[in-house]
């Protein structure tokens, strides 16, 4: 089966304004498959962002290649929808018409198909009694689910969200990611799934990318052999603590390894400060 | 909460308004402060009545066409040219040192000027209100326009946007809150506006009628003319944020309980 999404050789630099290009990312290959559930893990500010962005087309690379079914991606994606860290609706719609907006923005006018399609997701996502409400009556994991149901709504191949749950609280942030994993099903994308949480990741993904330090480059992958579906009680298993264990032991070996003197990353940690 | 506690807030201000009248009238009568320096609230109530209505009204419609065709302009050019510096780094930053002087320069001072140029008609009155009242308008709509979150600028543009869409769908609604604050202010300018206009070249209107009564020595009517003024800019404050809550709810700053 051919992948869905490639990366071959990506590398990606931002231009600085005084002094050389900053390196976000360097030399990344990986591929993802259709229907499946991949997580980036990596410490904050290593660059995950911009791996979301070069998928979703908003820039280009500096060199490599990114291509979803060995088309290169070039310029904004059809078939890519984004859940970004902030909800980001506007607070002059309603819910139902924030969860409209990418229609409204491209066409005008949606159809009564697309305020069908607008209110059952509205309804998968849990809200649908909240079709009239403004975003500021929600709360924030509502707000986030109504992300989720706009970044939906024009059925895209592929799925992009970055850090979603990052900026709720522990107990709603749990119940999303169960609900995240239940839509999904619902509805299979090809998921590409941004956190710096290690139990996040281990939880919902099949397969989970760790990356280094920026610049970033690919440490390992790492599969997720749990059983689907995954509930609560994934998080009490053995085999569930074993790979958080991996992880987390995959994340912090480069820094212990820079306290210790002999790092690969030193320079990248000077280069930084 | 309690109905009474939140009427006797809100009545707060007016009250304390109105209890410096009667201290006003007492301390005018007690200390005998002579009229051409301080009138009493009762000369200039009397004052008021003395001139006819239809002339108040007269002289109130005057400077409050100049005040809002003044200010209607100054909104017609603010908006676009806004629109132009947020879109365009070149044009943003050629223009705004020009905007900056522009509103650093005293307008009163340049009114003589404008009056020279444009000659006594409408048009040097339009050009005054709309010149005080532009920087407010311009600065809080570019202001509001940036303050568009990063993220809802990448997804308009992962909807393949194009860049009037992206200002007219999530730009301009985003610069709605701040352009409400910068059109309080600009509005209550417009009237100082229309005033200063008028002191420098007009037969009619609130400011002219402020400064014929002083060159007449009638100083309780000019008094008179002064509070209609400040009456009618709290007006228009007021109808600024009414027009807002009508037509913006989304856009009001959330209240605390």
């Amino acid at each position: 089966m051919k992948p869905h999404v490639r990366f071959d050789n990506v590398s990606h630099a931002y231009p600085s304004e005084n002094g050389p290009p900053v390196e976000a990312i360097r030399n990344l290959n990986f591929s993802i498959d259709k229907g499946e559930f991949v997580a980036v893990l990596g410490p904050s500010g290593c660059g995950k962002s911009t791996l979301l962005r070069l998928l979703a087309g908003l820039f280009e690379p500096t060199s490599g290649l990114v291509s979803v079914y060995d088309k290169a991606v070039v310029g904004p994606q059809e078939n890519t929808g984004i859940v970004f860290q902030k909800p980001t609706l506007l607070p002059w719609k309603n819910v139902l018409e924030n969860v409209l907006f990418p229609i409204r923005y491209k066409s005008g006018r949606p159809s009564s198909d697309d305020i069908a399609q607008a209110k059952s997701l509205l309804a998968m996502v849990g809200l649908g009694d909240f079709e009239r409400h403004m975003p500021d009556q929600l709360s924030g994991g509502m707000q986030q689910r109504v992300g989720i149901a706009r970044a939906l709504l024009l059925d895209p191949e592929i799925l992009i969200m970055d850090e979603p749950f990052s900026a709720l609280d522990a107990l709603t942030r749990e119940e999303m990611g169960f609900d995240l994993l239940r839509i999904w099903r619902q509805r299979p994308k090809t998921v590409l799934f941004i956190t710096h949480s290690i139990a996040e990741a281990a939880l919902l993904a099949d397969r989970v990318l760790v990356l280094s330090e920026r610049p970033a480059t690919l440490l390992e992958e790492v599969r997720i052999d749990l059983p689907r579906p995954r509930t609560a009680e994934t998080i009490h298993e053995r085999a569930f603590s074993d790979y958080t264990h991996r992880l987390r032991e995959l994340i912090y070996q480069p820094r212990l390894k820079v306290v210790a003197g002999g790092a690969p990353n030193k320079e990248a940690h000077h280069a930084k400060a | 909460m309690q109905k009474p506690e939140v009427l006797l807030r809100r009545a707060l201000p007016g009250l304390t308004l109105l209890s410096l009248i009667p201290l006003w009238e007492i301390a005018c009568r007690v200390f005998e402060i002579p009229a051409f320096v301080l009138p009493s609230p009762s000369a200039i109530a009397g004052a008021f009545a003395d001139v006819e209505m239809s002339r108040w009204l007269g002289h109130l419609w005057a400077t409050l066409r100049v005040a809002l065709a003044g200010f209607a302009i100054s909104l017609a050019i603010s908006i676009p040219l806004a629109v132009l510096m947020v879109r365009s780094p070149f044009l943003s930053r050629t223009l705004y040192p020009l905007l900056v002087v522009i509103q650093s320069t005293p307008i009163v001072a340049i009114a003589p000027l404008i009056i020279v140029m444009f000659g006594t008609g409408w048009a040097p009155r339009l050009t005054i209100t709309s010149l005080i009242t532009f920087f407010p308008l311009v600065v809080s709509a570019t202001t509001g326009m940036l303050a568009t979150p990063p993220e809802l600028i990448e997804l308009s543009r992962s909807l393949r946007n194009s860049p009037t869409r992206e200002i007219w769908y999530v730009r301009l609604p985003y610069a709605v809150p701040h352009l409400f604050s910068g059109m309080k202010v600009a509005v209550t300018l417009a009237i100082i506006g229309a005033v200063v206009a008028e002191f420098v070249a007009a037969e009619e209107g609130l400011g002219y009628f402020v400064q014929f009564s002083t060159s007449y020595f009638k100083i309780p009517q000019a008094f008179a003319a002064l509070l209609f003024l400040s009456i009618v800019s709290l007006a228009l404050f007021k109808g600024v944020q009414v027009l807002q809550a009508l037509f913006f709810r989304w856009s009001l700053p959330k209240e605390k309980n």
